[in-house]
């Protein structure tokens, strides 16, 4: 038993918040919401030069065969830059579920490049209907029920959307359930796109620590230099007390969502409740944080000049993702009611770690 | 190999001894109320019980009554306890406050006179911090503790004062350089309550029990031993003691483990008439004990590594005292008509809620009111200016 994280893990998360400070600025964002480019394909590049994308691939698969405990730093700070790209659906939703249908040979061919960032994928899953779609995708990952199919990006039917968060490329699929070649049918193909979405929730969670960090920083700046009265605004206590609730809401996530990712893989009932709790408290913390960060900032928070708006529409945007609230409270309610999952103090840790 | 979530096979084991001790020890009947003469009595010879088994406060080294438990090892035993429903801990002001104190900040024959007496439940202690005009701003107090050859001459008045009405000993600060002001010139001092010149009187809490007094000094003398640490040193070693208060060891994450469960089985006999909207709160409730769980595992995890509680201490009170209300407000919501009965002799399920329900109301107030943690959060944590 161990609640903290090794420096290796630590510093792997340091090195993608180096990447981030360089190639995903606000000035960048701002350049994604105004339609641009900004940036996509050479922070794919970085991100693949790091060798990130490879970080829960196997050994064989040219990735580093580590663990979801090594991967959620990563997310989190993939959360705190809002990172366009779905890094994490490519790394840690996609890749690990692809490795269990190693013996099919086209994934067998697909999983180092998607490793190394060759190959780029974007997931589809019913709960999940407006999927991030990587700079110049290659392939598709399709959930649906009974079937888990893979798709090259041009055998797959998709409609651009717009999101109020214009810092991601959104897309909506159609006939998911037809398109591609299925890899996995049935209560195996079901079994691994429930892997999925706990996957696509527990990194989503895991962003949205790293988003509720920023704007708790923007807005913890934002206090500290603006004067009214003749003195800082933080310095009044109404608001200390609103963003001292976000920094108490954003300590005690953080270890529901890395507790959850201890068990990404797993299906028992211990597991699906940790899932469902990290995006509720995540998401939570994160809906918080960006209530509390517009409203400190006053008028100015409503303006489209300051930066805050790029991480409250990244927060709000992935609430509704990796299913949505009503998804994860009603799943969570039956769990407690329905008596597989184990109740009380002796059963913390009531998951397949 | 870091965040590994999976207990040793010893843990496990640990776990399991605990666990038949305590179904062959706890008593089958409550105990009555701490907050009363008799229940008092009867949570103090629980303690003497613990001692025997060797459970007093099992993270202490084995010369101070302990068994040199790591803190994972302290978790699972508190799991094991609540688990049990075993009573309440009496002398917390003393194992879990005042212990570590004096573990930190003791001379060896302080630690040696009071800490396994302490373990043992020989002697329960009471808290003295607040004073009429001294309550969120502590460093106001003006109870002074006056050098006269080998004793400290002691006056002034405290109140709230936990455990106070039936404890043999409260730890407390006082002004020992009487010029001094705020947080300098102030000494902790130990302080026997049965003693020439202390009078203690208990004051009904909102339930009706002496569960906290006021302490009245006339010139008490106690020797210069009852002194812990240097002169002036008192304001740093009671804001240790409030972060050990506040932080890791008070509030068990098990009690709000074992709330959330029970709240699922009220759920479950009254969930049908009830509003739905109660069921959102009954999962919030549950999820929010198992955050506070796995966070303590966290801190715990921490400090075994070498790592210290700071500001952690306010989020984790805030957490603490805020789910214990939301726990206990959803259960007088789901009791509804029935949730304000009092029944006569031994308490039934609706009492336990009620009582709780008026406990948790005080959780926000003690060991330093939400307001100033959010305070010393938004100062220390966020950087923000003081007003």
């Amino acid at each position: 038993m161990d609640f903290t994280f090794t420096e290796e893990q630590t510093m792997m998360a340091a090195a993608l918040r180096e990447l981030a400070t360089d190639l995903c600025t606000p000035a960048v964002l701002r350049q994604r919401f105004e339609g641009a480019e900004g940036g996509a394909e050479e922070r794919w590049q970085r991100l693949a030069e790091l060798g990130l994308f490879g970080v829960l691939a196997p050994l064989a698969a040219g990735g580093m065969g580590l663990t979801d405990a090594d991967f959620v730093l990563l997310a989190e700070e993939a959360g705190r830059a809002a990172l366009p790209e779905p890094f994490a659906e490519q790394a840690a939703v996609a890749l690990p579920v692809l490795a269990r249908c190693g013996a099919d040979r086209e994934v067998a061919d697909l999983l180092p490049r998607l490793a190394s960032g060759t190959a780029r994928i974007a997931v589809a899953h019913p709960r999940n209907p407006l999927v991030n779609v990587p700079p110049s995708p290659t392939h598709w990952l399709l959930c649906s029920q009974g079937r888990l199919a893979l798709a090259t990006a041009d055998g797959v039917q998709a409609v651009e959307r717009s999101s109020v968060d214009a810092g991601r490329r959104i897309v909506e699929v159609s006939a998911a359930g037809e398109a591609g070649r299925a890899l996995a049918q049935g209560t195996r193909a079901d079994a691994l796109g429930a892997e999925v979405l706990a996957r696509g929730a527990i990194y989503a969670a895991a962003q949205c620590l790293g988003l509720t960090a920023r704007m708790l920083d923007i807005a913890s700046s934002y206090v500290r230099e603006r004067n009214q009265f003749g003195r800082p605004v933080g310095s009044y206590q109404a608001v200390k007390h609103h963003l001292a609730s976000v920094a108490v809401k954003l300590e005690f996530a953080r270890p529901v969502v890395y507790a959850a990712a201890t068990c990404a893989a797993g299906t028992d009932p211990g597991s699906l409740a940790a899932a469902s709790h990290a995006k509720l408290a995540a998401t939570d913390a994160a809906e918080l944080a960006a209530r509390t960060a517009i409203q400190v900032h006053g008028a100015m928070g409503y303006s489209w000049e300051l930066d805050l708006h790029f991480y409250m529409k990244r927060a709000w945007a992935l609430s509704g993702a990796w299913g949505d609230r009503s998804f994860h409270a009603r799943r969570m309610q039956r769990l407690l009611l329905e008596g597989a999952l184990p109740l009380g103090p002796d059963h913390t840790f009531a998951f397949s770690a | 190999m870091a965040l590994d979530l999976a207990y040793t096979p010893a843990q496990q084991r640990f776990r399991s001894e605990v666990r038949d001790w305590l179904a062959a020890h706890v008593p089958q009947a409550p105990l009555a109320t701490l907050e009363s003469e008799a229940g008092f009595a009867q949570h103090r010879e629980w303690e003497r019980t613990l001692a025997m088994g060797n459970y007093g406060m099992i993270t202490w080294p084995a010369e101070y009554g302990g068994r040199g438990a790591n803190l994972i090892d302290w978790l699972i035993f508190e799991e094991e306890y609540y688990r049990a429903r075993a009573p309440l801990r009496v002398n917390q002001n003393g194992i879990f406050l005042l212990g570590p104190t004096l573990m930190e900040f003791g001379t060896a024959a302080q630690k040696a006179r009071y800490l396994p007496k302490m373990a043992a439940g020989e002697e329960i202690w009471a808290q003295a911090w607040s004073e009429p005009q001294a309550g969120s701003d502590l460093a106001a107090l003006r109870a002074t503790a006056v050098r006269d050859g080998d004793s400290y001459v002691l006056r002034g008045h405290k109140i709230w004062s936990s455990r106070a009405a039936f404890a043999d000993w409260a730890f407390g600060i006082f002004r020992t350089d009487p010029a001094s002001e705020r947080h300098r010139g102030l000494t902790f001092m130990l302080v026997p309550l049965r003693h020439p010149g202390v009078r203690v009187r208990g004051i009904r809490q909102i339930h009706g029990e002496p569960g906290f007094a006021e302490i009245f000094f006339e010139d008490a003398r106690v020797p210069l031993d009852h002194r812990l640490g240097d002169e002036g040193q008192g304001w740093h070693i009671a804001m240790a003691t409030a972060g050990f208060e506040r932080g890791l060891m008070l509030r068990s994450p098990a009690r709000f483990q074992v709330a959330a469960q029970r709240l699922i089985d009220l759920w479950r006999s009254h969930g049908a008439e009830a509003d739905p909207a109660l069921l959102g709160r009954v999962a919030q409730g549950w999820m929010d004990a198992q955050a506070y769980a796995l966070n303590t595992y966290r801190t715990a995890s921490r400090l075994m590594a070498g790592g210290s509680i700071g500001v952690e201490a306010s989020l984790n009170k805030i957490f603490w005292s805020e789910l214990d209300l939301d726990l206990h407000r959803t259960a007088m919501s789901l009791l509804g008509a029935r949730a304000e009965l009092v029944s006569a002799g031994a308490p039934g399920p609706a009492d336990d809620w009620l009582e709780g329900f008026l406990f948790s109301l005080a959780g926000p107030i003690y060991a330093g009111t939400n307001e100033i943690q959010r305070n010393v959060i938004a100062e220390r944590l966020l950087e923000l200016p003081r007003a």
